[in-house]
């Protein structure tokens, strides 16, 4: 497939991942506003009432019914979405266990902010990490474009037939969610021959075949169900990476289960996530300049998390920097563990973990400095003075 | 010269950050008040939501805990239970009380709680902007019902006042409005009997203010008084829902 036409706008990562939902088209779409979110729903309940889109929308009371909504829907037969943030993923969590024990491919835009308490509406990923064991999808984008884009590729993702299963696209709330960049759409038409249409797998309301789903299974059959989810999401990266590929076919614009950024040769590594990453590219320059082998991984897919590939990314590395833009109080970082498991079968990088950015706090362009430094010092001296620090806090 | 209205004691002396128009000056105000009149300050507690009066606390010279959406009136009974000798209120809006957490507004009232809730009805969910509540009324406009609220496939708007008075256990539920002086003082007169009779041990008790908008309405001030009075209050008519403390006819 040649490289299609597109068209270069100026929009906020809300209203590109509204502008996705509409070119994906669902059938029906239960939400309830959160901040940061909210743009996302209200940019498509504006297509809805101008006819643009074929979407049933459920302006639900909570987002435990949106959820519960989003499941009667796609358990149906019906492609579905949402979007959510913070205390509304946190509201679904019971229900985000049944989309996936169900297996039902259902995508959620999560726009990333900070779980209360103290109440706060600004990013971090508090609320993406804590739906990590809940066994959906999750792909995380730096700035607008990757939202739309991982948005486009999530139901040929989500609705394999070696996969279904839910899938979330994590974006930062505010930092993307509300800022405007230049990004590139892609036609209608285009999406609409990539995503295809909706095979629902053995839906509810066959009449010739009635079946029950999620039926009560003990201790004889229910591990049995676990092992298959498992293998679903071991089956996640070779989808993951297919769709890719098409989609780069398709676009130019490539999509690995990881980005890395001048690490092939780095002895100093930085991995994070997110909007972050865009900071840390334009810092890590700066000390290549000054003569610093620097380099920056960061992660797409989280879970399932690539940690053989990943593991071989940074083996190379010297020292490595994990930022965590969350916290597992009384543990590591989430993205911490998961870099430190993936480094399990390698001796060789010296790994430590700073913890930035809760409740949204600027990630500044001197801050990142400073854990260059200090990563490039223990990349040298081999000694770690903290394996675990929040950074830029008060002491 | 001689003072002669002053601000209550425990409002703070600082600007509400509130739109032009708002209505929770106003209530916060009777809120104050009240609590000054009772003389109840030191034993009380108020519940701020999730909502624009999310800041609450910044205003009230109380002790004040900010709570979850929709969960303000099951953390009360826990307060309640645990502390018999406080005073406790929940400060509780539409997107609040009447569609996130509809299930413990409903359980509240239902086991007659000794609570005070004040329940703030501007027809839509002010702080995210102005989507489509619970109480919209058909056929209005939010952002996220451009074309007006259609209840075929939005539903109905909940009566919250009528609904709660359906149980046997609250003891005190009226619909009251601030779009003028008149209403002001009769609002102030009914949040007064829901502290006196939390005070007295008797129950359940339950204002329900209707209050102007006029941002996320798309009004002036002006206009959004005339919506609550021309709109609002033929759907939601004032009233008396409840009362087992004085009966008088609904």
């Amino acid at each position: 497939m040649a490289i299609t036409t597109t068209k270069t706008v100026a929009v906020t990562g809300n209203q590109a991942v509204a502008e996705a939902f509409r070119q994906l088209n669902p059938d029906v779409m239960p939400a309830y506003p959160i901040t940061p979110s909210t743009g996302i729903m209200e940019s498509f309940t504006k297509f809805v009432s101008d006819g643009k889109v074929d979407t049933e929308t459920i302006l639900v009371e909570s987002e435990h019914s949106a959820m519960s909504a989003c499941i009667g829907a796609a358990a149906a037969g019906g492609r579905v979405a949402t979007a959510t943030s913070s205390q509304g993923m946190a509201l679904m969590w019971e229900m985000l266990h049944i989309a996936s024990g169900y297996r039902l491919p259902i995508l959620m835009a999560l726009v990333n902010r900070a779980l209360s308490a103290p109440l706060n509406i600004h990013g971090d990923h508090s609320d993406g990490m804590g739906m990590r064991d809940c066994s959906w999808i999750q792909l995380f984008c730096e700035n607008a474009q990757e939202a739309y884009d991982n948005t486009i590729m999530a139901y040929r993702i989500a609705e394999h037939k070696d996969v279904r299963l839910p899938i979330a696209v994590n974006m930062d709330g505010f930092i993307i969610s509300h800022s405007i960049e230049s990004m590139q759409y892609i036609t209608d038409e285009d999406v609409k021959k990539f995503v295809g249409e909706y095979l629902a797998i053995d839906p509810l309301l066959d009449i010739e075949n009635p079946k029950s789903i999620g039926a009560l299974v003990l201790p004889d059959y229910y591990m049995e169900h676990k092992r298959a989810q498992h293998q679903a999401m071991l089956n996640v990266k070779k989808v993951v990476q297919d769709v890719s590929a098409e989609f780069a076919k398709m676009t130019g614009r490539k999509y690995e289960l990881f980005e890395t950024y001048r690490l092939e040769d780095a002895e100093v590594a930085i991995v994070a996530l997110n909007s972050a990453a865009g900071t840390i590219k334009d810092e890590i320059d700066r000390y290549r300049e000054k003569g610093v082998k620097a380099g920056l991984l960061k992660p797409r897919m989280f879970r399932p998390f690539p940690h053989e590939e990943v593991g071989g990314a940074l083996k190379n590395a010297k020292a490595i920097c994990v930022m965590d833009r969350a916290d597992s109080y009384g543990s590591y970082g989430p993205l911490f563990m998961e870099i430190a498991s993936a480094l399990a079968p390698f001796r060789g990088p010296v790994l430590f973990n700073k913890i930035y950015g809760l409740g949204g706090r600027d990630l500044m362009p001197l801050d990142v400095d400073q854990v260059i430094d200090e990563t490039a010092e223990v990349a040298k001296t081999g000694k770690v003075k903290m394996l675990k620090e929040y950074i830029t806090v008060r002491s | 010269m001689e003072k002669v209205f002053s601000r209550p004691s425990c409002l703070k002396n600082k600007p509400f950050r509130y739109c032009p128009g708002c209505s929770h000056g106003v209530l916060h105000r009777i809120l104050a008040e009240t609590i000054d009149v009772l003389a109840i300050r030191d034993r009380t507690i108020g519940i701020a939501p999730v909502g624009c009066a999310v800041f609450a606390y910044d205003y009230l010279d109380l002790d004040m805990v900010e709570v979850p959406h929709g969960r303000p009136p099951a953390i009360a009974t826990g307060m309640k239970r645990s502390r018999p000798d406080s005073i406790v209120f929940s400060y509780q809006g539409d997107g609040d009380l009447a569609a996130i957490g509809t299930a413990e507004i409903v359980h509240a009232a239902a086991r007659g709680e000794n609570i005070t809730v004040i329940f703030v009805n501007n027809g839509n969910y002010g702080m995210t902007g102005g989507q489509m509540a619970p109480t919209t009324l058909p056929g209005q406009k939010t952002t996220t019902t451009p074309a007006g609220r259609d209840i075929r496939d939005a539903g109905n708007p909940i009566k919250v006042s009528e609904m709660l008075a359906t149980l046997d256990g609250p003891c005190y539920i009226e619909r009251v409005s601030v779009d003028s002086p008149k209403n002001v003082l009769a609002a102030k007169r009914a949040v007064q009997k829901a502290f006196k009779n939390q005070i007295s041990g008797l129950g359940f008790s339950l204002v329900e203010v209707l209050s102007m908008c006029p941002t996320d309405w798309g009004m002036t001030p002006g206009q959004s008084i005339e919506w609550v009075r021309t709109r609002m209050m033929k759907y939601y008519p004032l009233g008396v829902y409840k009362d087992t403390v004085s009966p008088s006819p609904v």
